[in-house]
């Protein structure tokens, strides 16, 4: 991992009109308001937060596919917002976008051969034969038997389509891959090989990932700093550990405490966090968090809170580090 | 023993498809005794659905084979066709259901006070038993009852936490967020005041803060009414939170059983075990099972386990007796991680 920053992302901000009769305005959405990190080369982001809350949207908009209202986004030190459709074609082989469930992507109709040869039709002027070579290879470096080339998505169990679906991304060499979801709706056991094949994957391709997901254990396991967004914004950025022992945003607190854990205190007897997250359509003046935050004073009311830098992390909050999550009562009740 | 309100014996069922007869559930067993929550575990295909939907009777009849065993809730047999005045009575009455996806449960085009309206016109606790002597669609509901049923709805709404519950009623499902949705959907299993409330996965449709709400209002409300609630999920943590025993399947077999806090201290089935150790926060997050689920056109015979378990004997070609190992710890194996005391005879549950 080196320092030179292979994303560079500032003031990003994406918004939605609400159109209402005859195309009238009547508002907008804030999908994403402002929002800066830059990623190392080399690194795991991970990007938390609830649905809705933006994390799509700006894996969308670094990809290319939506386009931000303002901003800037330096890849490897050249601007990438808002470029034509040719030249994001371009781009788009180094920046590989993973969906949900990657498998889902496959053409029914098509060999996974064909399926898997299809970017390098697009991107490259290989000869077919090294084409056919280059699926083979990358076919067996996320573990499967070369033979599958011949076969349909149907003849192979939904794993192994998942892990054709990844070879596909890999097809171009990408150095950044945007994984969204990776682990949504999996089991834990098999959630454990998929992890494992993200990571023996990125020691292989020498891959940058950013990893959007909802789930903070396994963010925890894989990745290297953590952002954790509320509706549009990072309202704290930093160090995964740091992050986790020791949050300093009201709502990174929340989340962290509303994961159940074994042999914990119950979650579901002593959690503060009421309410549901404000309409993104209509988000109060000061602080985004005010509605549900137990810390709430005037001055969130009025003004919405700067980053402050404190240790490695950079934190949304007027009281960044000088509060901290109700003490739970650890209860040790009818368990017999 | 008169605690128990529902109990499965040995059933085993399965459907009959273009690929020949795929075995779902296999000699399953449950019981659940009156007011207790219980968690039925297990990964995605294990069978825990195809349960619930068979105690509820909602399987497709056209394909479904039902190969031995037995559903009894509270002395109704839920299975024989025989039976079908009595098995109505029970159904959306005294079990009802929280489905998983809160966004598809609600019919779009009726507002939400139309629509519990309907349930509580049928599934009223205050309704006269037995069926009506009108034809449904012209069924009469009575003004008296209707009135008790609205104040009904309105207390049940409250106690869910629902803002304004007056102007709720008047708006369409697409107009309130995922996690009322699903308070509603508690609020609508509750209203009939019924015995056992069978539900599916309620929250993984949620994000983790609502899913802690939303466990904390089903336990308590559940609590506070003795309603037993079976809940179907396979995040063990949300589990752990508001269960007090736990049964795991497998491949539409029961491996274990066990009060909450055995259960994650002493995992007796390899199974099991291997289960918690998955678990990201469990020390060896990038473990995970090897192998995958068996085909249920083509099991194996015996422990469905056996082509993952490195435990594995010729034994396991037959299906393990229940053996006891601890209180209330039943787990079905031969090669157990913890010593077990002989097969439990007559001791068992039911």
């Amino acid at each position: 991992m080196t320092d030179a920053p292979i994303l560079n992302v500032t003031d990003l901000s994406v918004r939605f009109p609400i159109r209402g009769p005859f195309g009238r305005s009547l508002g907008q959405i804030k999908a994403l308001d402002g929002v800066s990190f830059t990623l190392a080369d080399g690194e795991i982001l991970g990007l938390v937060g609830e649905s809705g809350c933006g994390k799509s949207t700006l894996g969308k908009t670094l990809m290319g596919i939506q386009a931000p209202t303002h901003g800037s986004i330096l890849f490897e030190g050249t601007e990438i917002a808002g470029r034509t459709p040719r030249e994001a074609r371009a781009l788009r082989r180094r920046l590989q976008y993973a969906y949900q469930d990657p498998g889902a992507s496959l053409d029914p109709r098509w060999k996974i051969g064909r399926s898997l040869e299809e970017p390098l039709i697009i991107h490259t002027d290989l000869p077919r034969k090294e084409r056919l070579g280059k699926v083979r290879e990358i076919l067996t470096s996320v573990g499967l038997p070369a033979g599958h080339t011949d076969l349909f998505p149907h003849e192979i169990s939904g794993g192994q389509q998942r892990r054709v679906g990844l070879a596909r991304i890999l097809m171009l060499n990408p150095e950044v891959v945007i994984l969204d979801e990776p682990t949504a709706g999996l089991d834990v056991s098999v959630q454990a090989t998929v992890l494992r094949l993200f990571r023996d994957l990125r020691e292989t391709f020498d891959l940058t990932y950013i990893f959007i997901s909802h789930d903070l254990s396994v963010v925890r396991l894989m990745c290297h700093r953590v952002a954790v967004m509320y509706l549009g914004r990072i309202v704290e950025i930093g160090p995964v550990e740091d992050l986790m022992e020791n949050p300093k945003h009201p709502y990174t607190q929340s989340l962290l405490a509303a994961i159940p854990r074994i042999n914990g205190p119950r979650v579901t007897e002593n959690f503060w966090l009421k309410g549901e997250p404000a309409n993104a359509a209509n988000l109060p003046v000061g602080c985004r968090f005010q509605g549900r935050c137990p810390h709430v004073k005037p001055i969130c009311r009025e003004t919405d809170p700067e980053d402050r830098a404190i240790g490695d992390s950079r934190v949304a909050c007027h009281f960044a580090g000088e509060v901290f999550p109700p003490v739970p009562v650890a209860k040790k009740e009818q368990i017999s | 023993m008169n605690d128990v309100l529902l109990s499965v014996q040995n059933l085993s069922l399965g459907f009959r498809g273009d690929g020949g007869f795929a075995h779902i559930l296999d000699g399953a067993n449950m019981t659940m005794r009156r007011g207790e929550i219980m968690g039925l575990v297990g990964e995605s295909g294990c069978g825990k659905t195809t349960l619930a939907s068979a105690i509820l009777g909602v399987l497709p009849r056209t394909a479904l084979q039902v190969r031995g065993g037995s559903i009894n809730f509270d002395g109704t047999d839920m299975l024989v066709d025989t039976n079908a005045a009595e098995q109505e009575s029970v159904r959306g009455r005294r079990v009802t259901f929280i489905p998983q996806d809160p966004f598809t449960s609600l019919n779009p085009v009726f507002t939400i006070g139309q629509q519990i309206e309907e349930l509580m016109k049928w599934k009223s606790p205050r309704r006269a038993p037995g069926a009506s002597r009108l034809p449904p669609i012209i069924a009469l509901y009575p003004r008296a009852r209707r009135k008790i049923d609205r104040e009904k709805v309105m207390e049940m709404l409250n106690l869910v936490q629902l803002p304004s519950p007056d102007q709720l009623l008047k708006k369409y499902p697409h107009e309130v967020s995922g996690g009322q949705r699903q308070r509603l959907m508690i609020a609508m299993a509750l209203l009939p005041e019924p015995d056992l409330i069978i539900a599916d996965e309620p929250t993984t449709a949620l994000d983790v803060t609502i899913q802690a709400q939303i466990l904390g209002l089903l336990r308590n409300l559940a609590t506070d009414r003795g309603v037993a609630v079976m809940l179907t999920t396979h995040d063990l943590g949300s589990a752990y939170e508001i269960c007090d025993r736990i049964t795991v399947m497998y491949a539409g077999q029961d491996v274990e059983t066990a009060p909450v806090g055995e259960f994650f201290n002493r995992p007796t089935h390899p199974y099991t075990a291997k289960l918690l150790d998955s678990l990201p926060d469990g020390g060896g997050g990038m473990i995970g099972i090897p192998g995958e689920l068996p085909s249920f056109y083509a099991p194996p015979p015996g422990c469905r386990f056996q082509t993952r378990c490195d435990r594995m004997t010729e034994a396991c070609k037959t299906r393990p007796p229940s053996a006891n190992a601890g209180p209330n710890h039943l787990v079905r194996c031969f090669h157990p991680l913890y010593p077990t005391t002989a097969p439990a005879e007559k001791e068992s549950l039911a």
